[in-house]
């Protein structure tokens, strides 16, 4: 019994044996009806062993929306605490886990898959290439983003959640004031996908620069791809700063070293510079592929070209390079010189301007564009406006000086949420809308689409709007409760609501779903139902394994809009058989090893661990004695699928 | 598969292609992976709490063997990848042997002087400098443990199969990999032992 006493969780809640319960019910119901309509096979053939981007691509988005309704409970559980002064819904070390948990899951497990998941299901498609460079590697990456996503949630009910934080400080992440093994699940969850994250970064800027289709110079390249390829070059350089960073955490916690303890010349602010040297360049990791969503979106519904295409480009280029030079303003307060502050804060508030330019031509976009407000255009009108003022409050933050008042108080949650709110995931919602019929042959509801828009819209600002005021009188964050003179209480509960609609619009945005896989027309769903411009809607709806029967020739920036309009060819030549990669188990099983060999670590489990290990490096030898030359789809084949889709691909 | 007869047998296919491009990448990742161990080591190096100083327990003769080890390993990988281009079977698996060799031997002494700092009191737990030092040296020969496993593989596939796209584009890789690690490890050979027992 003491060996299995390290799995108990250490401050077990009503909430947590009701999660065990649920999470065993679904475990068992998943089981049962998998074998019951005999989709085991399918399950495997189809989704565990592919190495299609486009399945890939869609595995994120569903991963994505499971783990934005696990955040999101989180974010509820927290303002149902917040919404009365003196409340007793949570105790505090439980509102610590919790908005630990929140942190992570959210930008880790929501916004990055829902972003890879763009990057994959689109990039191959825009630039007119069959697959990625690497298939198989995305396999893997997927799968090692979804281990590692597992292995989180797992720490709820086995052993206890991570209590420190998103960003996880040290000394307060160390041994001694984090003693349950939350933590450790935080750094080798983290890892796992991390080394996921850092392989598609590596994928995606090959497929860019060596697979677009002839005629597609740089300068050519749509606006999403080129939010891609600059992400792809930001994850290259900032992920492997977090895998030391994260090596150097579980070192500490799991074999008692000395980089971030108080003794023995440990230095608990490296951890704090490691974390957001990687940590900054990580927001601009989400922000700038949705700057790229928004910049597919507008163009389309305005019936125009993109405004200041260059300038577009080089502001994404110049942010990158921002990115990494502005990491000090996430610690003004701790302990640097003032001159040092003073740089941070310059280069800080640099950002706004490339980003001003951005911001500015998507509005000329628009200007005497023919607008049409369907549900994607809307979540892109909504963002302007909102991720303006969350910019501002953030150059406002960035003012060192300034930042002594508000440092650490809700003033900050309310920006960045301000800004990844109507930034990231008003961008995945809109791109669902508007690649969902790519995916699936057919569109979703526009009516509770736009529904969901303003509920969400009108609960964004009701929940976030009242923590700039909150945060500017001085309340702080993740505080568990707070007392009644001090006069948050109102405007708390006001938030609360405001995050109960946002919930309401998560319902809706699944009811949505739902109503639309049941009753959305199939026959006649056209290829380009938006009347778009790139290459992504010249071939069927849903896409063809293959992509493109035959590789599409590009001669200008929106090939398929001057295909349409100015009778531009694009797809000359005849069908000719496909290479395609093979599907395989193997990036499947070599994660599912990941995921022991990580949950051993966790409980230091040393052998079991070893053993994992050792399945690892199997796996890649297998790998390296394997002859793979994939498969080729024949003529015929080719053939009788376009055939399928009632003729040739846009001719 | 296509085969472009006009170049090297490692550059001869798309896909081939691909991968050395990506490989390239892969490394410029790994360039920012020892360059934050770097950027601790300096921030930590001075730290040793009670433990020993660099230029107490830093020892040059082993360490100069290690650097001559790895460095003319990296000069034979020159004559595999070489030996390779001119088709040249047998000299391109001994000298691939002769690489290997040398980075076992080079493995060989750094656990050597691993155990002699943990006899003289430099364990990884005891300070912040012994323990940026064990994870940075740790981490470069991890790297080569598993370039030795590697290289051992493509030995065997071209023992087996011969030169064909395939196994060229895996010698070639490995070089690239190869040649990486020695990089590290002149930096590595300056910037902590040098600089370490120079106390400059």
């Amino acid at each position: 019994m003491g060996y299995f006493s390290r799995f108990m969780v250490p401050h077990a809640s009503p909430a947590i044996y009701a999660s065990m319960v649920a999470i065993a019910v679904t475990m068992f119901l998943l089981v049962v009806g998998l074998t019951y309509f005999k989709k085991w096979i399918y399950l495997w053939s189809e989704w565990l062993t592919t190495v299609d981007h486009k399945r890939i691509g869609i595995m994120y988005l569903i991963s994505a929306l499971l783990m934005l309704f696990r955040g999101g409970v989180d974010a509820l559980m927290m303002r149902a605490q917040l919404a009365v002064p003196e409340n007793k819904l949570l105790a505090s070390q439980h509102y610590n886990e919790v908005f630990s948990a929140h942190g992570v899951i959210m930008i880790m497990f929501m916004a990055m898959p829902y972003i890879i998941g763009f990057m994959n299901f689109v990039v191959p498609l825009q630039i007119g290439a069959r697959d990625v460079a690497f298939p198989r590697l995305n396999a893997i990456s997927f799968w090692l983003f979804f281990m590692g996503a597992m292995l989180f949630n797992l720490s709820f009910v086995i052993g206890g959640s991570p209590d420190a934080g998103w960003s996880s400080y040290f000394p307060l992440a160390g041994n001694e004031f984090s003693p349950s093994v939350g933590t450790n699940f935080y750094m080798i969850s983290l890892q796992i996908a991390g080394i996921g994250t850092l392989m598609t970064g590596i994928n995606f800027m090959t497929t860019i620069l060596k697979m677009r289709a002839p005629g597609m110079t740089s300068m050519r390249m749509p606006m999403f791809t080129w939010s891609i390829f600059v992400t792809s070059v930001i994850i290259i350089f900032a992920f492997p700063v977090f895998t030391v960073a994260l090596l150097m955490g579980a070192l500490d916690r799991l074999a008692f070293t000395k980089f971030f303890t108080i003794t023995d010349g440990g230095m608990d602010m490296l951890w704090a510079n490691l974390f957001w040297v990687w940590g900054h360049p990580e927001v601009y990791i989400l922000i700038l592929p949705a700057f790229g969503l928004f910049s597919e979106i507008i163009p389309t519904f305005s019936k125009r070209n993109i405004y200041g295409y260059k300038s577009m480009v080089a502001s994404m280029i110049i942010i990158s390079l921002y990115s990494f030079m502005v990491w000090t303003h996430h610690f003004f307060t701790m302990g640097q010189q003032a001159y040092v502050n003073s740089i941070f804060s310059i280069t800080t508030m640099v950002i706004a301007i490339p980003t001003g330019i951005k911001i500015f031509n998507w509005l000329f976009t628009m200007w005497r564009g023919r607008i049409r407000f369907t549900v994607p255009m809307l979540y892109s009108l909504a963002f302007i406006p909102l991720f303006t003022i969350g910019g501002v409050t953030g150059v406002m933050l960035a003012m060192s000086a300034a930042d002594y008042q508000y440092h650490n108080t809700q003033f900050l949650v309310a920006h960045f949420h301000n800004v990844i709110i109507p930034g990231v995931v008003y961008a995945v919602l809109g791109a669902s809308t508007y690649y969902w019929p790519k995916m699936f042959g057919f569109t979703l509801n526009e009516r509770i689409g736009k529904m969901a828009f303003w509920v969400l819209n009108v609960g964004f600002c009701l929940a976030f709007f009242p923590m700039y005021i909150t945060g500017l009188d001085g309340q702080v964050r993740r505080m568990y409760t707070y007392s009644a003179d001090t006069g948050f209480g109102p405007w708390n509960f006001v938030s609360t609501i405001g995050s109960a609609l946002m919930a309401l619009s998560y319902v809706l945005i699944v009811y949505m779903i739902y109503y639309s896989i049941r009753h959305s027309p199939r026959e006649g769903a056209s290829s380009d139902p938006w009347d778009a411009r790139t290459l992504e809607w010249a071939t069927h709806s849903p896409v063809p394994e293959y992509n493109f029967a035959i590789i599409p020739e590009v001669n200008s920036r929106e090939p398929f809009w001057d295909a349409k309009y100015k009778g531009l060819s694009i797809f000359k030549g005849e069908y000719n058989k496909i290479h395609m990669p093979n599907n395989t188990g193997a990036p499947f099983i070599m994660s599912c090893l990941f995921f022991v060999f990580g949950f051993s670590l966790v409980f230091s489990m040393w052998y079991v661990a070893g053993a994992a290990l050792i399945g690892i490096f199997v796996c890649m030898a297998q790998r390296s004695f394997q002859i793979d030359h994939g498969h080729y789809i024949p003529l015929e084949g080719v053939k009788e699928t376009e055939a399928n889709y009632g003729g040739g691909s846009d001719k | 598969m296509n085969i472009d007869h006009s170049k090297p047998l490692e550059y001869s296919t798309e896909q081939n292609r691909l991968n050395i491009l990506g490989f390239w990448i892969f490394l410029g990742a790994e360039i920012m992976l020892f360059g934050t161990l770097f950027a601790s080591f300096f921030t930590l190096v001075d730290r040793i709490g009670s433990g020993p100083a660099g230029e107490e327990i830093f020892e040059m003769g082993p360490v100069l063997l290690e650097t001559f080890f790895l460095l003319t390993s990296s000069f034979v990988i020159g004559l595999v990848v070489h030996a390779m281009r001119i088709g040249n079977k047998k000299a391109m698996i001994t000298f691939f042997v002769i690489t290997l060799l040398l980075g076992l031997g080079f493995l060989f002494l750094e656990i050597n002087e691993f155990m002699t700092y943990y006899h003289e009191g430099a364990t990884l737990q005891t300070s912040a400098f012994t323990s940026i030092l064990f994870t940075t040296l740790g981490t470069h020969g991890a790297h080569v443990t598993l370039g030795i496993f590697w290289g051992t593989f493509i030995i065997i596939q071209v023992a087996r199969r011969g030169f064909t796209p395939e196994t060229a584009n895996k010698t070639f890789i490995f070089s690239l990999y190869w040649h990486f690690l020695d990089v590290v490890w002149i930096f590595i050979f300056t910037f902590i032992y040098l600089k370490g027992m120079t106390g400059v």
